[in-house]
Order: C-alpha cells, then sequence, then structure tokens
C-alpha cells in the first residue's frame, strides 16, 4: 500500500511541477511566436504587392483577406493566403491580386516542404517571377514544355506535380475570393 | 573524466552505438541544421540527466520510465518553445524532428544507463559527452551533405561555380550513403575493422 501511495505522490508532483514550469515558459514564449508569425505575413504581403505601404485584414465570410493600400491610401489589391496538398505535405502561399481581381500580382511560398532541388525551387525567384502581373481572367493554366502564352506557367522541369499543385491551390482559392468580393460589398 | 571522454570517441551515439538515427539522417541537409539539432539535443540530455540523477533516490523503481518521460518531454517542450520564438527559421527547418527529440533514445538510454544510477557529477559529464559527441556527428553529416549538394558548408561558397549540386545527397538516400561512409571511416580510424 505504501509502494502505490509513494508513487502517485511522485507521479502527480512531477506532473505539477513540469506544468508549471511549462505553462511559465510558454507565457514567455507565445507572444513572440505570435509576433513572427505576422511579421512573416507582413513581409509577404509587401512581397506579393510590392506597391503596397499599409493593410488592413478584414474578414469575409470566414476569409481573412488583407486589403493593400499604397502610401496616398489608395487601393492597390488584395492579399490572401491559399493551401493545399503538394508533392509532400501541405504547401501554403501567399497570393496577391490587383483590385480588379483579375491580375495576380505577385506569390510567395509560405510553408513548403517539397523535395529540395526539384519541387523545392517553387521557391525560387524564377518560378515565382511568372505570377509577377499575370492576367488571370479565368483559370491559371500550366504548361510542361514550350511557351507559355497569355494567363499560363511554365512547369519546373522535373516538378510538374509540385508546379500544378500550387496553380490548383491558387485558382482554387482565386475563384473563392473573387466570389467573396463581388458579393461581399466592395 | 572518463565519463566526458566517452561519449565523444570511444561510445560515440551515431557512429558507434547507431542511436538516434531519426534526426541523424532526416535533418543534416545542412551544416547549419545539424548544428541546431545537435545543441537541442545536448540541452535535453543534460538539462533531464542532471535532475534526473538529483532526484534518483526518490523515484520509484516502477514508475522510474514514467517519471523520466515527464521531464524529458517538459524540457523538449521548452527547447521548442524557445526554438520558435528566437530562431523561427530554423525551427520551421527542423519542423516535426523538435519536438520528435522526445523520442531520441540517446536521451531515454542514457537515463536509464546512467544518470538513474550516478551521482549529479558524473552524469552531467556523461550528458555532456553523449550530447556533445551526438552533436559533433550531425554537424560533420550535415557538413559533408551540405557540400556535395551545394557546394557551400554553412552557406559559404567552398567549391566554384563549376560545382554541379548533387541533388541526391540532400535526399533520404544521401543520408543513408554519407552516415554509412562516415561510420565505416570512423571503424577504420579508431582502428576496429
Amino acid at each position: 500500500m505504501k509502494k502505490i501511495v509513494r508513487m502517485v505522490l511522485v507521479l502527480t508532483l512531477l506532473g505539477l511541477i513540469s506544468g508549471l514550469a511549462l505553462s511559465l515558459v510558454s507565457n514567455y514564449a507565445d507572444p513572440i511566436i505570435e509576433e513572427n508569425e505576422k511579421e512573416a505575413t507582413r513581409e509577404a504581403i509587401y512581397y506579393v504587392l510590392k506597391s503596397a505601404d499599409s493593410y488592413e485584414t478584414e474578414e469575409v465570410d470566414g476569409k481573412v483577406i488583407y486589403r493593400a493600400l499604397d502610401s496616398s491610401g489608395e487601393l492597390v489589391g488584395y492579399a490572401f493566403t491559399a493551401s493545399g496538398g503538394g508533392y509532400q505535405g501541405t504547401i501554403r502561399l501567399m497570393v496577391g491580386v490587383g483590385p480588379e481581381v483579375w491580375k495576380v500580382k505577385g506569390i510567395q511560398i509560405l510553408e513548403s516542404s517539397e523535395t529540395p532541388g526539384l519541387g523545392g525551387k517553387i521557391r525560387g525567384e524564377s518560378f515565382k517571377s511568372q505570377f509577377r502581373d499575370l492576367v488571370a481572367r479565368g483559370e491559371i493554366g500550366l504548361v510542361k514544355s514550350g511557351e507559355p502564352e497569355r494567363g499560363e506557367i511554365k512547369a519546373i522541369t522535373g516538378a510538374t506535380i509540385s508546379s500544378k499543385a500550387v496553380v490548383k491551390i491558387i485558382n482554387t482559392e482565386l475563384s473563392r475570393v473573387r466570389s467573396i468580393l463581388s458579393t461581399g460589398g466592395e | 573524466m572518463q565519463d566526458f571522454v566517452r561519449g565523444l570517441w570511444k561510445e560515440n551515439p551515431v557512429f558507434v552505438q547507431v542511436l538516434g538515427m531519426c534526426p541523424t539522417l532526416a535533418v543534416t541537409t545542412s551544416l547549419i541544421n545539424g548544428i541546431s539539432m545537435g545543441l537541442a539535443t545536448t540541452f535535453v540530455l543534460v538539462a533531464s540527466g542532471l535532475v534526473i540523477s538529483s532526484v534518483r533516490k526518490l523515484l520509484p523503481d516502477q514508475v522510474r520510465i514514467a517519471s523520466f518521460m515527464i521531464i524529458i518531454s517538459s524540457f523538449v517542450t521548452v527547447v521548442k518553445l524557445l526554438f520558435e520564438a528566437h530562431i523561427p527559421e530554423i525551427s520551421s527547418q527542423l519542423g516535426p524532428y523538435l519536438p520528435l527529440i522526445v523520442t531520441n533514445c540517446i536521451i531515454l538510454g542514457r537515463q536509464e544507463a546512467f544518470a538513474s544510477k550516478q551521482p549529479v557529477g558524473r552524469s552531467l559529464l556523461d550528458a555532456l559527452g553523449m550530447g556533445i559527441g551526438f552533436a559533433l556527428a550531425l554537424v560533420v553529416l550535415g557538413g559533408v551533405r551540405e557540400l556535395l549538394y551545394q557546394g557551400t558548408i554553412g552557406g559559404f561558397q567552398v567549391f566554384g561555380t563549376w560545382y554541379k549540386s548533387m541533388v541526391i545527397m540532400v535526399m533520404p538516400a544521401g543520408a543513408f550513403i554519407s552516415l554509412s561512409l562516415l561510420v565505416a571511416l570512423f571503424q577504420r580510424i579508431s582502428g576496429r575493422k
């Protein structure tokens, strides 16, 4: 009997101490972690919308949309996050569009675990720059070889699946944001 | 002193005991990843070794493993939170492998085999030796893989622009190949054929 009491006592005590210590550390670290995430979002918004000077966060129909303004307070476009499955794990993107929502202004990769050297090249400037000022009235197209036409992206050699995933994620979220923005006010 | 040196060379956790293979293979894609993983593991190893060694007489035998796990996982959570707060880039590079330090068998192994039976001073030396030995192995492996993958070490260009990157080195296959070559080299140097 004495043994059992001691076992219970020791484990309870350990759990209490560990819980206390962890809540102290998390109290200290959580605000910093949150600030880091905000900072990453901020950087991504200014990356995808080059002319943006400030932005407002809005939530329409459960979708967070960042309204970006230039230095004179003029609307330069919207930014929003989009995510979906890649070749490995989830890809999370920040997408910037113009005020009329038919032009993609730029994209940034927030999170991806694509194969380094192949699918990982979606992080590279040469892939991302294809989305700069891309006219996309309908859906963005993808070509495997040959020259991309208007509204098309050239897939990365050896990483067709990753390239396709990025385009698909953008297309899906783009049409959602379009319908939100066309009905939700503005 | 012998407690310290043992982990560095004669019983090196990676090259001799071949323990903790999950982080060893998974995160050593670059030198900096190797260093951060090595240091994080060393911290957990030392901190939990100190705590467990100093309370070793209070822990009932039947629940010792459960107690070890509470102590180890608390320190791992502390490391994870601090990494996320202060070095977010590295923390996102290491991904799930940072919290997975909790399952690293070197840590539980040292508590069971050493810290739970030895005084605090010796446990500290043992944990330091094992931790640094593990970290050194990850650094070497990370350095070799980064060098062969993109011709850099710690981000600095070592090979000229003529170097064509070897993608395989950064993939799992490259981890196995370089680890086995390093283990073979280690055995050769230490005279065990």
